[in-house]
C-alpha cells in the first residue's frame, strides 16, 4: 500500500489523476474503521491532512462555500446561523472526539444512506453544489445528482471533493434522527427540513430509509402549493393538523426503507411521518415567531 | 514507512510503519506509550483518546502517516515528568472513579479537554463531552464525580492565582 500525502490542493489533484483508485482520507473516521477491521485494503492512501484549505469556509452573504473537511465541531461552533439545519445535524454525529475529525466531504465520499450530512444538505434545496475537482478542471455538481446508489456517488475516479455550496438559510431549518441513544448513533433513520420563505418552498431530506439519501418530492410540493394558495407566508397563520398529517403521509410514502439490524421498514416509515410533522410543526412556529417579531 | 512527530513534547520515530496502520498502534506498539487503550478500533468507545495538535480525537481512527510532523498528547503527558499525577488523574483516583481502568485514559484525556475549553462545566455539559467514552464497567457516577472535583480544583487553582491546588 502507498501513503499519499500531497502538500497542497494541486498536488492532491496530481496524485488522484495518477492514482484514480487511491482512497482520500481526512478525519478518517470511516476509512480507519475499515482499514482496521480489513474490509478494505486499497491500493493507496490519499492522505488530505495537510492541504489547509480544506479546512476554510466562506460565506459571501448568499452562499457558504464549506471546505470539505472542515470538522463537525467546527460546522457547529462557527456556522449554525448560516446553516442551521447543517449544525443541528452536525451535532449528531457521533461524538465530540468523532466530531473534531469528521467532516461533510467525507460524508459525501462514504455517500452512505446513514450519513448524517446528506438530508440537511438536501433540505438545504436543490440548489446545493458539490464541488468536485480534478486536473481537468471543477465540477458543480447539482445535490440531487450526486447519489446515484447506495454507497455510491457520481464523482469520476480523478475527482476529489474540494468544497460543498449552500445556500445561507433564509428560513428556520431543523433535522431529527432516530436512534438508540444520542450519541454514537448511526440513524435508524433521519429526517431534514427547511423553510425558504424567499422562494416559496420547502426542502426535505431523508435519511437512512431508501438505497440513497432522497429528497420527499411530494411532499416538497404539496406543502409548497398549501402555504401559497392559503397565503400563509404572509399571514402565518397555524397550518392545522390536516396538513400537518398530510405533510407527514407524503414524507412516508416518498421512503423505500429496508429491514435490517437497526430497525424494521414499517418502523422506518413511521418514524418518518412523525419527524416529518415534528420538524415542520417547530419550524412553521420559529417562522411564525419571526414574522410576528418583524411586524 | 517511516513516521516522526512529537509525543508528549519529545521528538519520536517510528520505522517500518504500515500505511494503513492506526496512529494507536503505533503508540501503543513502537514507540513504548502503552497508555492509550485498544477497545473498539471504530471510534466508538473513546478508550484510545489523544491530543492531535490540542483537539482530542480516537487514536485508532488516525493514520499513522497524519502525523507525521504533528504533535501528540497522551495519557502520559497529563502527569509531571517526575512521575506525579496531573489534577484530572488525581480527581480520578480520590473520586473512585476507577475500576478495570481500561477507559480511565481516554476519560482523563477527554475531560482534561473539556476543563481546558470550560473549567466550570454543568453536569449537561460533562455528559455531553463524555458521550463518546464508554465504561463498560458503567461506574459513571464515580466519573461524573471526579469530572465535577477536578473541576472544583481547577477552578480554586486559577482563583488561588494560577497554582494548581491540591
Amino acid at each position: 500500500m502507498e501513503f499519499l500525502r500531497p502538500a497542497t490542493w494541486d498536488e492532491a489533484l496530481a496524485a488522484k489523476a495518477e492514482h484514480p483508485t487511491a482512497l482520500p482520507i481526512s478525519g478518517g473516521t470511516d476509512v480507519m474503521v475499515e482499514m482496521n477491521f480489513d474490509v478494505h485494503r486499497p491500493p493507496a492512501i490519499l492522505d488530505l491532512n495537510r492541504v489547509t484549505e480544506l479546512t476554510e469556509w466562506s460565506n459571501d452573504g448568499e452562499v457558504v462555500r464549506l471546505g470539505a473537511a472542515v470538522p463537525y465541531s467546527r460546522i457547529i461552533d462557527e456556522l449554525s446561523g448560516p446553516l442551521p439545519g447543517l449544525a443541528l445535524a452536525a451535532h449528531t454525529v457521533g461524538s465530540p472526539q468523532i466530531r473534531n475529525r469528521g467532516g461533510v466531504g467525507g460524508n459525501l465520499g462514504a455517500a452512505s444512506p446513514a450519513g448524517d450530512s446528506h438530508p440537511a444538505l438536501l433540505a438545504a434545496g436543490r440548489d446545493v453544489l458539490v464541488e468536485a475537482a480534478s486536473v481537468r478542471g471543477t465540477r458543480l455538481i447539482p445535490i440531487d445528482d450526486f447519489y446515484v446508489g447506495v454507497k455510491r456517488n457520481c464523482l469520476e475516479p480523478d475527482e476529489l471533493i474540494r468544497a460543498v455550496r449552500i445556500p445561507v438559510a433564509d428560513g428556520p431549518q431543523q433535522f431529527s434522527k432516530i436512534g438508540t441513544r444520542n450519541a454514537m448513533v448511526i440513524a435508524v433513520c433521519a429526517f431534514g427540513f427547511a423553510l425558504h420563505p424567499r422562494s416559496g418552498t420547502v426542502g426535505t431530506g431523508i435519511g437512512s430509509a431508501a438505497p440513497t439519501p432522497r429528497r420527499a418530492v411530494e411532499a416538497e410540493e404539496y406543502l409548497r402549493d398549501v402555504l401559497a394558495e392559503r397565503g400563509l407566508w404572509e399571514s402565518g397563520e397555524l397550518l392545522g393538523a390536516e396538513v400537518i398529517q398530510r405533510f407527514g403521509e407524503l414524507v412516508k410514502a416518498a421512503a423505500s426503507p429496508i429491514d435490517d439490524v437497526r430497525g424494521t421498514a414499517d418502523y422506518r416509515r413511521h418514524a418518518l411521518a412523525v419527524m416529518a410533522r415534528r420538524t415542520l410543526t417547530w419550524t412553521w412556529n420559529d417562522y411564525r415567531k419571526q414574522i410576528r417579531s418583524a411586524a | 514507512m517511516r513516521v516522526t512527530f512529537t509525543a508528549n513534547g519529545k521528538p519520536v520515530e517510528a520505522d517500518d510503519v504500515w500505511e494503513g496502520e492506526s496512529l494507536l498502534y503505533v503508540l501503543r506498539e513502537r514507540v513504548g506509550l502503552p497508555g492509550s487503550k485498544n477497545a473498539c478500533e471504530q471510534g466508538e468507545c473513546g478508550s484510545c483518546t489523544v491530543y492531535l495538535d490540542d483537539v482530542p480525537v480516537c487514536s485508532c481512527l488516525v493514520a499513522a502517516g497524519q502525523v507525521q510532523d504533528r504533535e501528540v498528547r497522551t495519557v502520559e503527558g497529563l502527569g509531571g515528568e517526575d512521575g506525579e499525577l496531573g489534577l484530572v488523574q488525581q480527581a480520578f483516583v480520590d473520586a473512585g472513579a476507577v475500576q478495570c481502568g481500561f477507559c480511565t485514559p481516554g476519560l482523563l484525556v477527554q475531560t482534561d479537554a473539556l476543563l481546558e475549553q470550560d473549567a466550570q462545566p454543568s453536569d449537561a455539559d460533562i455528559r455531553e463531552a463524555l458521550s463518546g467514552n464508554l465504561c463498560r464497567c458503567t461506574g459513571y457516577e464515580k466519573i461524573m464525580d471526579a469530572v465535577r472535583l477536578a473541576s472544583a480544583r481547577k477552578c480554586a487553582g486559577e482563583r488561588a492565582g494560577g497554582a494548581v491546588a491540591e
